[in-house]
């Protein structure tokens, strides 16, 4: 059984948690996951770990409630138990001197961007941060990373705040003053947003990570439902990843993969009287 | 010979009929008058041939020898002398390949039904409600044992007895490992590996879930707070056809879709939380035990068809044969002598159809079975909703991967001498991860070998 220490709302429909789980905090490193069931009936889902406390032993959280098992876990407050949280997985972000580095989260994204942009920071490194939401509200850990960038860009989908539009302009307009030489692009969000952004990079020829979220059970490399196609190979992003080079990735078929049980995600909902926001 | 039944007493089954559409277990077991029956077939051979079949040596002929004369609770101690898990080896053992088959009544018909008499000794001893047996005084030694599948159960169990103390680290949340999420219910119900599993539990052994050795905690690590390690972490990587389409939506590896059904209760779905999608026409490559178990599990999820598709014949398949039985009884139809070349989908890339190619059979190959060889022009496409890949498993990558010194065979199998010792002092391996994927009672059989040699470790340090 692991407690929820801390629990906070931070955005519409998203949810920030501290849950103590000592080992896992010990072991953390920025990229990794851990892969929680809340309880005995419940699945298994993976959730990066977008902060830790040593000395408290608490990992932190931030979903987007958008079914069955994330909802479930949002309606859970400070006290309750989870039943099992696993981790850390996957192979921790290659972190070091890369030079300029643009950052760009979108979405519920931002929070494992979160925990990379400090420690790409730590090792010296001149931080560009694009954050996009579809709005204001949904905007998290603005205040945040801006703390810890060079540069910091905000887009909306409908320009409730910051530029209105997608990341993916803001990144073109940098890439096309070319003021600067860009050493390294980070992105993590929405699949099709990793595939755009991954699109623009490429004609610069500009190194791009992406973490990818795939549909995982264990997590631990045994089940190969979490497979990604990564230069016409299968991976498992569980443990061969979940960071993988962008250029290299194949989206559409991870796009197809995420939506393979979308019907009997919307049964579940109706089963259990749960309003879908997807 | 005397006058003896040339066949086994039978074991009541449920209909095929009826099971296909529950997932409770197929044999139901032999009632006490059948069991005593069938042991006094036995002929208490002199020579013993069929100890030399089990991987753990039971004394077969003296526990059958106490069954004939009705006094079960002597025979329970009899196996359990060698085996801790017999309610589960007597389901699942390859025994017909094993005791059975050097049984000398296999010369004038079938031979004694050891399984089926070990299950029934278990199952009467789970009724009643088992006794822990006696503990050797404590030492005072610490032992890790990493997975809680058959190979971790045995060797923590055994060296819980001999007065260590035992930890098991599980990667997942359940104890098991293939026992709880490969193995369907219908084989091999999950009640029964929680009471094997309690069993241990009562030995003093803790087991600690959602820890991944490797990620969560070192091996290394491991090796500084305990005495000794066990490795036990199995054959869990799943291989792939590697053809086109393998990735489309409604291909699943075999792993996935027994986790999703067995260990997270997709077949109860929506009151438990993972789904699961099969459509109505399933097709499983293979044609191993885990291929027999996908096969008869799509149809219990309410496939009307349901196809093994396997490139030799029936005679290579290397499932049981009572695997085998029990499919063709279902209804599973045997798509033989042909194998897959490609996946293709529709334009959303959700599977449709598989093509196939037809094989013949050409000479024996290094495994001796005869190698297919594909016919020219002979390509058919089969329409599908789902695709289970079940052609096999190789060792678990993750902690040999994380550990440079520690000697690897080619497949990537932890490297062991016959007792389980590694390259690594004081570090012992057994079960799938070093052998590649086997049997339950191998895998036990290499736990009870370890832990007699951890046992000798941690006292003389040799
Ligand atoms: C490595 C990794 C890190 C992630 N980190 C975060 C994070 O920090 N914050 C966050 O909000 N989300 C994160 N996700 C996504 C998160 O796991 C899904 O949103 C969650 O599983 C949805 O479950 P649900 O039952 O609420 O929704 P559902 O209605 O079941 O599903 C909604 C969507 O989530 C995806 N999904 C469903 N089940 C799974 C599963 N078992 N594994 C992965 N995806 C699934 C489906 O593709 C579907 O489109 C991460 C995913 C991965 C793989
Ligand atoms: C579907 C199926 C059907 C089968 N049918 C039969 C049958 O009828 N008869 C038969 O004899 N055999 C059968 N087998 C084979 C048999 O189940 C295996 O040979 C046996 O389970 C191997 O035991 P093991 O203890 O070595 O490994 P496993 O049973 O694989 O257990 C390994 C355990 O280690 C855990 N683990 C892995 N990595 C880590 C880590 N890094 N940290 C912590 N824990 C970890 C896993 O989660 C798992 O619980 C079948 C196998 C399958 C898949
Ligand atoms: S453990 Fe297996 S091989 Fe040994 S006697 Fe029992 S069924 Fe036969
Ligand atoms: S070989 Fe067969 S008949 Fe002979 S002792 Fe063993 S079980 Fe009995
Ligand atoms: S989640 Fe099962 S292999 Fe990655």
């Amino acid at each position: 059984m692991y407690q929820i220490v801390e629990k906070k709302t931070i955005s519409e429909n998203t949810k920030m948690m501290k849950i103590k789980a000592p080992l896992i905090a010990k072991k953390a490193k920025p990229g990794q996951f851990i892969i929680l069931r809340i309880d005995e009936k419940g699945e298994r889902i993976p959730l990066t770990i977008a902060d830790q406390d040593k000395k408290k032993g608490t990992i932190t959280i931030i979903f987007l409630e958008i079914g069955r098992t994330t909802k479930k876990l949002g309606s859970l407050n400070t006290g309750d138990t989870i039943k099992n949280v696993a981790g850390p997985l996957g192979i921790p972000s290659d972190i070091k001197k890369y030079g300029n580095v643009i950052c760009i989260g979108g979405g519920v994204g931002i929070a494992p961007l979160y925990p990379i942009i400090k420690a790409l920071k730590e090792k010296n490194n001149y931080i560009i941060s694009i954050l996009g939401a579809k709005n204001k509200k949904l905007l998290i850990l603005e205040k945040e990373i801006k703390k810890i960038s060079d540069e910091l860009h905000i887009t909306t989908d409908d320009g409730s705040k910051g530029h209105h539009g997608f990341v993916s302009d803001i990144l073109q307009q940098i890439l096309n003053k070319k003021q600067k030489k860009i050493d390294l692009v980070m992105a993590i969000g929405p699949v099709i947003m990793m595939k755009v952004i991954s699109n623009i990079t490429k004609k610069h020829g500009i190194k791009t990570l992406v973490s990818l979220n795939p549909i995982m059970i264990d997590g631990t490399g045994m089940c190969g439902g979490c497979r990604v196609i990564i230069n016409g190979k299968t991976k498992f992003a569980c443990v061969d990843g979940p960071e993988f080079d962008g250029h290299q990735v194949d989206y559409d078929n991870l796009i197809l993969r995420n939506q393979r049980f979308i019907q009997q995600e919307k049964e579940a909902c109706k089963h259990h009287n749960i309003t879908t926001t997807t | 010979m005397k006058n003896i039944k040339k066949n086994k007493h039978k074991m009541p089954e449920q209909p095929p009929k009826q099971r296909i559409k529950n997932f409770n277990e197929v044999p139901l077991g032999y009632d006490k008058k059948t069991a005593i029956a069938e042991a006094k077939r036995c002929l208490q051979c002199k020579n013993k041939p069929c100890i030399k079949g089990c991987p753990v040596e039971i004394d077969i002929p003296g526990f059958i020898k106490q069954i004939a004369q009705g006094n079960f609770g002597k025979a329970a101690e009899i196996i359990k002398n060698k085996n801790n898990i017999p309610a589960i080896s007597g389901r699942v053992c390859p025994y017909e390949n094993q005791c059975e088959g050097r049984c000398t009544l296999k010369k004038i018909g079938e031979p004694v039904a050891i399984g089926r008499l070990e299950r029934f000794i278990a199952d009467y001893e789970h009724k009643k409600g088992k006794k822990t047996p006696k503990k050797a005084a404590p030492t005072g030694k610490k032992i890790a044992v990493v997975g809680s599948g058959p190979a971790g159960l045995t060797c923590a169990g055994d060296l819980a007895k001999m007065g260590h103390q035992v930890t098991i680290f599980e990667a997942l949340h359940a104890p098991g490992g293939v026992l709880m999420y490969g193995i369907p219910e219908f084989r091999l119900p999950k009640k029964i590996v929680e009471t094997e599993v309690e069993y241990i539990k009562k030995l003093g052994v803790e087991i600690k879930y959602d820890i991944i050795v490797g990620q969560t905690i070192t091996v290394e690590e491991l090796q500084q707070q305990y005495d000794a390690v066990f490795i036990g972490t199995g054959a869990g990587l799943p291989r792939w056809l590697n053809i086109p389409g393998e990735n489309l939506d409604g291909v699943y590896s075999a792993n996935e879709f027994l986790t999703r059904v067995n260990m997270m209760k997709a077949y109860k779905f929506p009151e438990y939380d993972t789904p699961i999608k099969i459509g109505e026409t399933v097709a499983t490559f293979g044609a191993g035990n885990v291929a027999m178990d996908c096969a008869r599990t799509a149809l219990r999820l309410g496939a009307k068809k349901s196809y093994i598709i396997y490139r030799r014949t029936e005679k290579e398949m290397p499932a049981r044969q009572e695997e085998i039985q029990h499919a063709l009884e279902e209804g599973i139809i045997f798509k033989l002598l042909m194998t897959p070349k490609r996946f293709i989908g529709d334009e959303k890339g959700r599977l449709k159809q598989v093509e196939c190619i037809k094989m013949k059979l050409g000479e024996p190959d290094s495994s001796g079975r005869r190698k297919p060889i594909p016919i020219p022009n002979s390509e058919e496409k089969i329409n599908i909703d789902t695709a289970i890949i079940a052609i096999g498993q190789n060792p678990n990558p993750l902690i040999p991967k994380t550990m440079k010194k520690l000697k690897t065979g080619e497949k990537g199998n932890i490297i062991t001498d016959e007792n389980g010792k590694t390259s690594i002092p004081g570090l012992y391996a057994g079960g799938d991860i070093a052998t590649g994927a086997a049997t339950v009672i191998l895998a036990m059989g290499a736990g009870k070998k370890a832990a007699k040699a951890i046992d000798k470790y941690v006292k003389t340090k040799k």
